[in-house]
């Protein structure tokens, strides 16, 4: 059964789409991520053009992330204080990522930057990731293993503008969460993902909240941030395409159920563990068709009708 | 398919009573016609087939060219930069036809000699694509280059003809042909040119027009995001919301 995406100017199998939905949802749910950084280089794969896929992608984070904040907050895991910072910086981020965005469309490199992106990022945050999964796994293997200092003062806690979160129960500098927020808008509408795989170690490690908390509230801004970019796409490049977006929520939210109900069955380490592995392996297909010499040099776009 | 046989021997034999009785009056060497004058982009569009059909009364050649409307490409080429591929030179060509399609009675090369073949712009290689003014300078060869690639990119995507399609004769009088459209067709006028080729020359040239255009929801959702994007946008924004918020009120009772 085919559709016709009205902005793509394509016909997709409906099928293809729902299952890609749902497996991109299962592992959402499964892992606790958007599933952006997964979703926009599939809809690459399959024939949407990137700009398509990273604005379309953006529009149905906000749905999966809604749905997710709704989940945490009835379990008490959102720090509104700091959602509310970090999206401040986010408005700032996306709407100069928007700008960015146009820019090197129009000079023609706009693929090259998503992929460069998605490979720098993906491999930075998938390796340590690795790392510390297997050294986790190892050391529960040792058993008891070290406890990690609860708090340590680095540079950071010497930024002015200081804010007490209640909820985290910190006290850091406004600058910090304002500047991560500023920069995971940037990517978040050059990739066209929530951000949450960037995010959550940036809070975990660099702020240094509880994990618990942390999924909820950057889930929070995630939504902001990605309605954002949606609405600027939509009136500066006008990529957002609304049947695709639908077909591949209906799926990523049930697929994103299934997920979480095997996430259960699993220990946080294997899952993080997993989770690095996929997050690597996308980063390694990705370098490789960078590297690689590509079939035919030259590529083709139209730059306006005729 | 088979309906559209069927449908085209019926148009044929009409039209084969019509040029008889035409005959008599004032001979007019090439009639054509297509099954249908639009291609209507549905939400279930994969692709078209449209039967050209025609009758011809002197003996020749017959040749079929479809072309779509003019746009502006760019071609890019890719250079290793630091090992990694990147797109370093452009060139633009002002008015490609976005969809082009050939079909002939013979092979091109045996109906024609290559200057009437560029002349009339027969064949996907032949198709006289200018590089725009400005920019930086490029030599000649390169212009060439970069038009041949925009063909085979063009021909990798299905919307230029590979090789020509067949024009089918009947009797001497009849000829007819299918055309195919891909589905990832653009809209507008589109034309379709039947030439009568005898000795190498062209007789009788007929020009007929087909409009391609999305309809249904498809073409509203376009209409919508292009001329109220802001809204289309906030709208945008409302489904997800309200997707995710039905998501979370289902599941929670799961």
């Amino acid at each position: 059964m085919y559709i016709y995406l009205p902005i793509a100017e394509m016909s997709v199998n409906v099928l293809t789409i729902l299952a890609m939905g749902g497996a991109v949802g299962f592992l959402s749910g499964l892992f606790g991520v958007g599933g952006g950084f997964l979703m926009t280089p599939i809809l690459i794969f399959i024939g949407v053009p990137a700009p398509v896929a990273v604005s379309t992608g953006a529009n149905q984070i906000v749905a999966s992330s809604i749905s997710g904040v709704i989940a945490h907050w009835r379990r008490g895991n959102l720090d509104f204080t700091m959602g509310f910072v970090l999206l401040a910086g986010g408005i700032v981020g996306s709407t100069l990522g928007v700008l960015l965005f146009k820019f090197l469309e129009s000079l023609g490199q706009i693929d090259l930057v998503i992929k460069l992106c998605y490979v720098v990022f993906l491999g930075v945050i998938g390796g340590l990731m690795l790392l510390e999964s297997v050294r986790t796994i190892l050391q529960v293997r040792q058993s008891g293993g070290r406890r990690r200092k609860l708090h340590q003062h680095t540079w950071m806690h010497g930024l002015p503008f200081k804010i007490r979160f209640r909820k985290s129960k910190l006290y850091i500098s406004a600058l910090l969460p304002l500047g991560i927020g500023c920069f995971v808008g940037i990517l978040s509408a050059i990739m066209g993902v929530g951000g949450g795989f960037i995010m959550v170690p940036a809070m975990i490690y660099m702020l240094g909240m509880r994990t618990s908390m942390v999924v909820g509230t950057s889930l929070l801004q995630i939504i902001f941030v990605t309605a954002n970019v949606t609405f600027l796409q939509a009136i500066s490049t006008q990529t957002v395409d609304v049947v695709l977006a639908i077909l591949l929520l209906v799926g990523a939210v049930v697929g994103a159920q299934f997920g979480s109900q095997f996430a259960v069955k699993l220990k946080g380490e294997q899952l993080r563990g997993l989770l690095a592995l996929m997050v690597v392996a996308v980063c390694l297909k990705l370098a490789f068709d960078l590297v690689v010499t590509p079939d035919d040099l030259y590529s083709i776009v139209v730059s306006q009708g005729g | 398919m088979n309906r559209l046989t069927k449908l085209s021997m019926l148009l044929l034999a009409a039209l084969a009573l019509n040029c008889e009785a035409a005959g008599k009056a004032n001979a007019q060497d090439l009639i054509a016609d297509l099954s249908s004058h639009r291609v209507d982009i549905t939400t279930g569009f994969t692709g078209a087939d449209l039967l050209l059909f025609g009758s011809v009364d002197d003996d020749g050649d017959i040749v079929v060219t479809v072309s779509g409307p003019r746009e502006s490409v760019t071609v890019r080429r890719k250079e290793r930069v630091a090992g990694i591929w990147m797109n370093t030179r452009s060139m633009q060509f002002n008015s490609a036809p976005n969809f082009y399609a050939v079909a002939a009675s013979r092979p091109l090369e045996e109906i024609a000699p290559l200057e009437v073949l560029e002349r009339q712009q027969i064949g996907a290689s032949h198709l006289r694509l200018r590089a725009a003014a400005g920019g930086k300078k490029l030599l000649p060869e390169d212009e060439n280059t970069f038009r041949t690639a925009l063909v085979r990119r063009k021909q990798a995507q299905g919307l230029y003809a590979s090789e020509p399609g067949r024009v089918t004769i009947i009797a001497g009088k009849l000829f007819r042909t299918q055309v195919h459209f891909p589905a990832n067709l653009a809209t507008g006028t589109y034309t379709a040119v039947v030439y009568l080729i005898r000795g190498g020359r062209v007789v009788h040239a007929q020009t007929t027009p087909l409009l391609v255009e999305k309809v249904g929801v498809g073409a509203e959702v376009y209409t919508f995001a292009h001329e109220r994007s802001a809204i289309y946008g906030l709208v945008a924004i409302l489904i997800a919301v309200a997707a995710g918020w039905l998501a979370a009120a289902v599941f929670r009772k799961v």
